[in-house]
């Protein structure tokens, strides 16, 4: 969208990069664990959730919600991220970052919308929410429904300039060139309102998505429930927006033999961000904590005490440090590995909040929640089906700059 | 040591932060109080003595035959004492069941206590459901509509006294299994119409529960009738009230004084009088005075008042991108155009 001085080509001096094969030893494995999830699918809707899972009365969410559900949420919150750096802010060197953002921000909320298919016991009535006969303004589940609804179809239509782009002159047909071209010409008009909408619809849900166990107040350990839980998830999905960019960008830097020189300077560059975002996010967990005198439960030895401080320390603590450091922030190393401590304090966050720190009054008699074999199978196969898509989409559409040797020079 | 109740009580204060949470256009204490679903003033409920109760299950079976579930277990099965020998819980094949507690009757004998959905006056579950499933009938019962349902489970998560069950074997058209307060028969004056057909194919042979405002027939609910003991009676929310208060006045050595649902998470339809504290016979601790409902709603509606917030941050993302030039060129170029950058 931005010709500002001339294509942004001239923004990225590198060679391409030339495309890997599809299949590598690495990737035939985690085509085995897909297969192995799906056949886990399979298994749920052909037994029933009963015997698949080790969900029950006293715990009705479990893996699926806790990790395919909200950490899915959480992680694709690069997508909004990036877009508010590079589309709202305008950060032209931010643009190599927004169209991989995206597409795994797409890909993230597709198999959010598959977790919550599978998880939920009705499937074929997932429809129901979108009926307005029907619609719960007091539930926050139909917020977070209708915005991950709604943002999908915006995260679809944001993808669709790229598929365009793949198939532009490129098709032997006349006619189906005329429609690209069209679509196109459509697109360049109304794409903002796409991307804004992106960036309201996700800071709707991803604070919604928080407020879900405000409700189950006296079931969610003190360390973790408070009413302001709505603001946390939102401040902590500003962090782990970038946190995933970094981390899914080095992933797939190291997977295409892209150079490291090609983004980390970059990143290094709006990874200066994080450092603030993370004092805010950690401030108001602090004051949080402070206000409602949670801080007993972390010194009292329990595992929800630890996991607590796990969680503030990985995610938190440690990146700040690293990212505070210019000299740190320069090593590409050092850098993924503050990113991807981001993204793991705040999945986290997400599985304490929704699995760990989730209680039930009669836990004595039944036990407590712990996932069965089937219920992670089903978990790292959906992870490793949306990986195999994003490389197969990143090989075969316009996606990473540096694999993509001027195209849009036409 | 504070508890939980402590911070359940300090929400009010807290309320006001969270509402600012999504950058919101919340005044103050605005939409704070927040009254819950419509309930007449009139509206009814089950006051059970469990000091009476001696633990004959007559109110479990006359459950199940009320509302055809468990078929297997016959009226002899009442005989078999085993079954107190573990803790039970409502679950999908029983929507009310008796635990014995021993020792701790009136007298150092032994003690029953029977369980089922609250119905809550402001129910968390009602409040939980995203597609309008479950929701407070204002004469008194909580009601569930299977087709509407998608089984996300979010109302077993929400309820604070752990009462729905789910179908988990149920490979097709699982529900959530809760006391109906015997809807059908306490219940008239009802519009059974579902609003699409479709529905009917997939939840058949259980019939549709209403959706429209009930009025009651005067009929108590099944295990009311069935208490040989009259441990139980139904009436009048208000009335019910006035009866426990008056026992408990007159036998100070029989009760103790606390009326279990007067005003847990907003009052509840069904009530409980004991001798025993009610978290020694297997109901939970700690409950707020306040529905958790209420807070969430109240933090939901605050942020998307008017839909002021999301409508604000629309236009100051517009604003900003006009002010960073995202505008300036992409109407007279006819170079490229793109969600991003090309």
């Amino acid at each position: 969208m931005i010709q500002k001085g001339g294509p942004i080509m001239s923004n990225n001096s590198h060679p391409a990069v030339a495309k890997p094969p599809f299949f590598t030893p690495g990737v035939i494995i985690v085509s085995i664990m897909a297969l192995i999830g799906l056949t886990g699918i399979g298994a749920r809707f052909l037994f029933g959730l009963g015997h698949v899972t080790n969900l029950s009365n006293q715990f009705p969410w479990g893996l699926w919600i806790g990790v395919d559900v909200a950490c899915g949420v959480a992680l694709a919150a690069g997508g909004f991220t990036s877009a508010f750096i590079a589309e709202i802010l305008m950060k032209e060197d931010f643009h190599d970052i927004v169209r991989p953002a995206l597409l795994t921000a797409m890909l993230g909320y597709t198999f959010v919308g598959l977790g919550v298919f599978v998880d939920i016991g009705r499937s074929y009535n997932i429809w129901h929410m979108l009926l307005p006969s029907m619609w719960s303004p007091n539930s926050a589940l139909f917020e977070v429904g209708m915005c991950v609804a709604c943002y999908i179809t915006v995260l679809y239509i944001e993808f669709l300039p790229i598929v365009l782009e793949r198939f532009k002159d490129r098709v032997p047909w006349p006619g189906v060139n005329g429609i690209i071209h069209f679509l196109d010409r459509i697109m360049k008009k109304v794409i903002w309102v796409f991307i804004i909408l992106g960036v309201m619809l996700s800071c709707m849900h991803q604070s919604s998505l928080g407020a879900l166990n405000v409700i189950a107040a006296t079931k969610i350990h003190p360390l973790w429930w408070t009413p302001i839980l709505p603001m946390l998830f939102l401040l902590s999905a500003f962090c782990v927006g970038l946190g995933m960019v970094i981390f899914e960008s080095g992933i797939s830097m190291r997977s295409f033999k892209i150079p490291y020189h090609y983004e980390s300077p970059t990143l290094a560059k709006y990874a200066k961000i994080l450092p603030f975002l993370l004092t805010v996010y950690f401030a108001a967990k602090l004051v949080d904590m402070l206000n409602r005198e949670t801080w007993v439960y972390l010194v009292d030895g329990s595992f929800e005490g630890k996991m607590f401080m796990l969680e503030v320390t990985i995610g938190i603590i440690l990146p700040f440090c690293i990212f505070i450091s210019e000299r740190l922030r320069n090593s590409f190393g050092w850098l993924w590995l503050a990113g991807a401590m981001v993204v793991a304090g705040v999945v986290l966050n997400r599985v304490n909040v929704f699995i760990i720190g989730v209680s039930s009054p009669y836990q004595d008699m039944t036990g407590r929640y712990s996932p069965t074999g089937w219920e992670w199978c089903v978990t790292i196969g959906c992870i490793c089906i949306l990986t195999l898509l994003a490389r197969l989409i990143i090989l075969n559409f316009p996606v990473i700059h540096a694999l993509e040797g001027g195209h849009d020079h036409e | 040591m504070p508890t939980r109740r402590d911070f359940l009580k300090g929400l009010g204060a807290t309320a006001a932060v969270a509402a600012t949470a999504g950058a919101a256009t919340v005044s103050a204490g605005g939409h704070g109080a927040h009254h819950g679903p419509e309930i007449y003033e009139e509206s009814y409920g089950i006051l059970t003595d469990l000091t009476k109760c001696v633990g004959c299950r007559q109110c479990e079976w006359a459950c199940n035959e009320e509302n055809k579930l468990h078929p297997s277990e016959s009226i002899d099965s009442l005989e078999d004492q085993s079954v107190f020998d573990e803790f039970r819980r409502p679950d999908d094949v029983r929507y009310t069941v008796v635990n014995r507690f021993k020792g701790k009757g009136l007298g150092g004998g032994d003690m029953f206590a029977k369980v089922q959905c609250m119905h809550c006056d402001y129910p968390p579950c009602a409040s939980a459901c995203l597609v309008g499933a479950l929701k407070k009938d204002p004469w008194g019962p909580v009601t569930y509509d299977a087709w509407k349902c998608i089984g996300c489970r979010y109302c077993i998560q929400a309820c604070p006294w752990a009462v729905p069950a789910y179908e988990y074997n149920n490979r097709i058209t699982p529900r959530v299994m809760k006391c109906t307060m015997c809807f059908s028969r306490t219940t008239t004056e009802h519009d059974p119409k579902p609003d699409i057909k479709i529905g009917n194919f997939l939840t058949p042979g259980r019939g549709l529960p209403p959706q429209e405002k009930g009025k009651p027939t005067g009929k108590a609910p099944a295990c009311v009738t069935a208490c040989p003991q009259e441990a139980m009676i139904f009436g009048k929310r208000s009335e019910l009230l006035e009866i426990a208060h008056e026992r408990i006045k007159k036998h100070p050595d029989r009760y103790i004084d606390h009326v279990l649902g007067e005003h847990e998470v907003g009052g509840t339809a069904w009530m409980y009088i004991s001798n025993q504290p009610f978290e020694d016979i297997g109901f939970p601790k700690n409950m707020p005075d306040e529905s958790p409902a209420a807070l969430l709603e109240s933090i939901q509606h605050g942020i998307f008042k008017k839909f002021a917030a999301p409508v604000m941050l629309f236009g100051a993302c517009a604003g900003l991108m006009h002010v960073n030039g995202f505008f300036k060129h992409g109407d007279k170029d006819d170079t490229e155009g793109g969600s991003d950058h090309e």
